[in-house]
């Protein structure tokens, strides 16, 4: 009998918020009235972006995208809010819809998916708000109103294969991969190529640990892959990457003489690798989704989004690149490195998107 | 006081000194709290998309909540229901995608699937529990990782390689262009209807069936039942394949209305594991499940407006919604103290 009238008390909560809701469903169209007066003031861009589950402190990718937005914001004095540039962060797959609409209903002019795994909701938003400008990274969605923005992962992976190669001291390098979606398979079948291309008897270590935002399983990998002998460890996971870090950076601890090393992903992670005076980072494979970010956002200012456009940013045009080692890649290994790329970018060599 | 205003007063202060820490935790931090919960209410109720978004966010919770509820009801602890819901999402999405059939058939076609993938990977830690005393929360947590890498797996088979499968044939869908148009295009979809009508099955199989009454009984005592010459095997294993069944429907809630598809997770949907939890709000009985639904569906749904209006950072608003909840489901301990207290003046 409590129970029943404990449960009688909540729906008369409910009731009355649904009630007070219905209240102020009223406003609605001011609100909408709000939305639509946006064209007066032309004159003003405003972008923003939503992130997957990683969030923009990933220290990789949807933090390399917000940069490019706030970069974008500075250089046309533009403030962090509406009208200007915003992000939101998704919790979870279901709100990818919800965020991006969120930001198409505040007025943004263009709004950024960032991320393979917003494929299926950028698309569905894109149809459903066909006034709207989406753009998506990592991914092509085949909508009018829709920039897809990809990069040539596997030649940046593919001179950081060669850095590997011809670096590591122990004839066994690794890859740490997040989800084996095609983004990520195309650093792996670079990093692979180049190793290969420098010196075909190293041996690869390869590792999917399943998730982009889990550094404990990045941790456990790296070292599994480490006592197994590796010396070098290329990430492309993202957040879970971080473990590869913490672990290489914990083996520099215990002794500064150890030879392990991390090649980082997407943004230069060299901050990531510090350890007191030295540092386990390598180099780091740029992969400029600020870049990237910037140049559609500019576009679409003025006036040349390229809706229903792919645009795919490779070596040669920065869209990818190996970061500064700061001494920690010797100048005759720079220098084959160099070769590499500009055979790459000459089409000499083909670097191959998919392991066979 | 009488026991009327105890039962109004109890959840209503709840809410509100859940409320007030929060405010007192985003104020701490530099939050306007204010802001922060309009931004909250408005996130529910703001429009018709919103109202509409969370009603879909509901729809699974209710599901979950009422498999780990019904396992509640006979005695098990189903931690299993994150694992039979994705089974069942890939069971929805394959149907919804491998055939095309007349709706007529093919939507239920499509959720009885669900249902059995779910139940499958109930009855097997229930069999387990019932044969050889395994601990069903030992085996319903590793079935949860199993379901995961296997279904990932599954996809790739499936798809020939990709992670994610098509989208299923309208003809499977349980989205709504009715609902779309009421709701200003939120995806709002009939699986409300099939997750209420579940809690009307619930109930009748609990109160209006033998079995249920033998459930119930396996439940509270499983020597006595066995005493009174009930199977507590079949009844264990019984309670887990309806529970899965109950889960798997959920999932087929994602795969046939919110998403439709399905693609590789990198890690757990959480809605099986909220499960528990608004199960436990909701007492194990199929009412409160909708009310714990409610709640945990609305917080979940309306939290992702904070930072979409008031700047409040997800890490604070994640705090502040576990929060709230935490009262709720602590009210039922200041009931208990005030339940206790007045027995003792009785007593005098």
């Amino acid at each position: 009998m409590a129970k029943r009238k404990f449960g009688l008390g909540l729906s008369l909560l409910l009731a009355s918020s649904t009630l007070l809701a219905a209240c102020g469903e009223e406003e609605t169209p001011e609100v909408a009235g709000d939305t639509g007066d946006e064209p007066t003031e032309e004159e003003v861009f405003s972008v923003a972006m939503v992130t997957d589950v990683g969030g923009i402190d990933d220290k990789s990718f949807n933090q390399s995208a917000w940069e490019g937005i706030q970069r974008f914001g500075e250089d046309n004095n533009l403030e962090q809010g509406d009208g200007g540039f915003d992000y939101l962060q998704s919790a979870s797959d279901a709100d990818y819809n919800t965020n991006l609409n969120n930001l198409i209903r505040r007025g943004f002019d263009l709004v950024f998916g960032i991320g393979f795994l917003m494929e299926g909701a950028v698309a569905e938003i894109a149809q459903q708000q066909p006034e709207a400008q989406l753009a998506i990274i990592d991914a092509v969605v085949e909508e009018p109103n829709v920039a897809s923005v990809l990069f040539k992962e596997q030649e940046g992976a593919f001179l950081a294969g060669v850095a590997a190669a011809l670096m590591t001291e122990t004839g066994k390098v690794g890859f740490v991969g997040g989800m084996e979606i095609p983004v990520i398979e195309r650093f792996e079948a670079g990093f692979r190529a180049g190793v290969e291309a420098a010196n075909p008897d190293v041996e690869v270590d390869v590792q999917y640990t399943g998730a982009f935002d889990k550094a404990e399983l990045g941790k456990t990998t790296a070292n599994r892959m480490y006592s197994a002998g590796a010396d070098i460890i290329f990430h492309a996971a993202g957040a879970t990457g971080n473990g590869v870090f913490t672990e290489a950076k914990e083996r520099k601890e215990q002794d500064p003489d150890a030879n392990v090393w991390v090649i980082g992903v997407d943004a230069d992670q060299y901050d990531q690798g510090a350890v007191g005076d030295t540092n386990v980072t390598l180099t780091s494979v740029l992969k400029r989704v600020d870049n990237a970010v910037y140049d559609i956002s500019t576009m679409a200012m003025n006036g040349e989004f390229p809706g229903g456009e792919t645009i795919v940013y490779g070596l040669e045009d920065e869209g990818v690149a190996l970061a500064d080692s700061r001494g920690a890649i010797t100048e005759d290994v720079l220098a084959q490195i160099e070769e590499f790329k500009q055979q790459i970018v000459a089409g000499e060599i083909t670097v191959p998107e998919t392991v066979e | 006081m009488s026991n009327r205003t105890t039962n109004l007063l109890v959840p209503v202060l709840a809410v509100v000194l859940g409320l007030l820490v929060g405010a007192i935790i985003m104020w701490v931090s530099g939050y306007d709290a204010i802001a922060g919960y309009a931004a909250l209410w408005d996130g529910i109720f703001g429009d018709l998309y919103r109202v509409g978004e969370t009603i879909r966010q509901i729809t699974p919770y209710i599901l979950a909540g009422l498999a780990v509820a019904f396992a509640f009801r006979a005695g098990l602890f189903n931690i299993g229901v994150e694992g039979q819901l994705i089974v069942g999402w890939f069971a929805a999405a394959y149907v919804g995608v491998a055939v095309e059939l007349p709706k007529v058939i093919h939507l239920p076609l499509a959720i009885l699937a669900a249902a059995a993938a779910g139940a499958l990977w109930g009855f097997i830690p229930g069999l387990l529990k019932a044969k050889f005393h395994v601990h069903e929360v030992i085996v319903t947590i590793m079935m949860n990782y199993i379901a995961l890498h296997v279904v990932n797996a599954l996809i790739e088979v499936v798809t020939g390689g990709s992670e994610r499968t098509e989208r299923i044939f309208p003809s499977a869908s349980l989205r709504s262009p009715f609902l779309e148009a009421l709701t200003d295009y939120s995806r709002l979809h009939y699986g409300i209807i099939v997750a209420l009508i579940m809690v009307v099955v619930m109930w009748f199989i609990l109160d209006k069936t033998t079995t249920g009454f033998e459930l119930k009984s396996v439940g509270f005592n499983q020597h006595a039942s066995q005493y009174a010459g009930m199977k507590v095997d079949r009844n264990i294993i019984l309670a887990m394949v309806i529970s899965g069944a109950f889960a798997g429907i959920g999932g087929a809630m994602e795969a046939l209305g919110t998403f439709e598809y399905v693609s590789s997770k990198g890690g757990f949907t959480g809605i099986g594991f909220d499960g528990i939890a608004v199960a436990l709000l909701g007492m194990n009985t199929p009412i409160g499940v909708v009310l714990g639904a409610t709640l945990f569906g609305s917080l979940k749904y309306g939290a992702l407006n904070m930072p979409n209006a008031a700047n409040i950072p997800v890490e604070i608003v994640g705090i502040v919604t576990a929060i709230i909840i935490y009262f709720v489901a602590a009210s039922y301990v200041i009931r208990l103290l005030i339940e206790r207290a007045a027995r003792k003046k009785e007593a005098k």
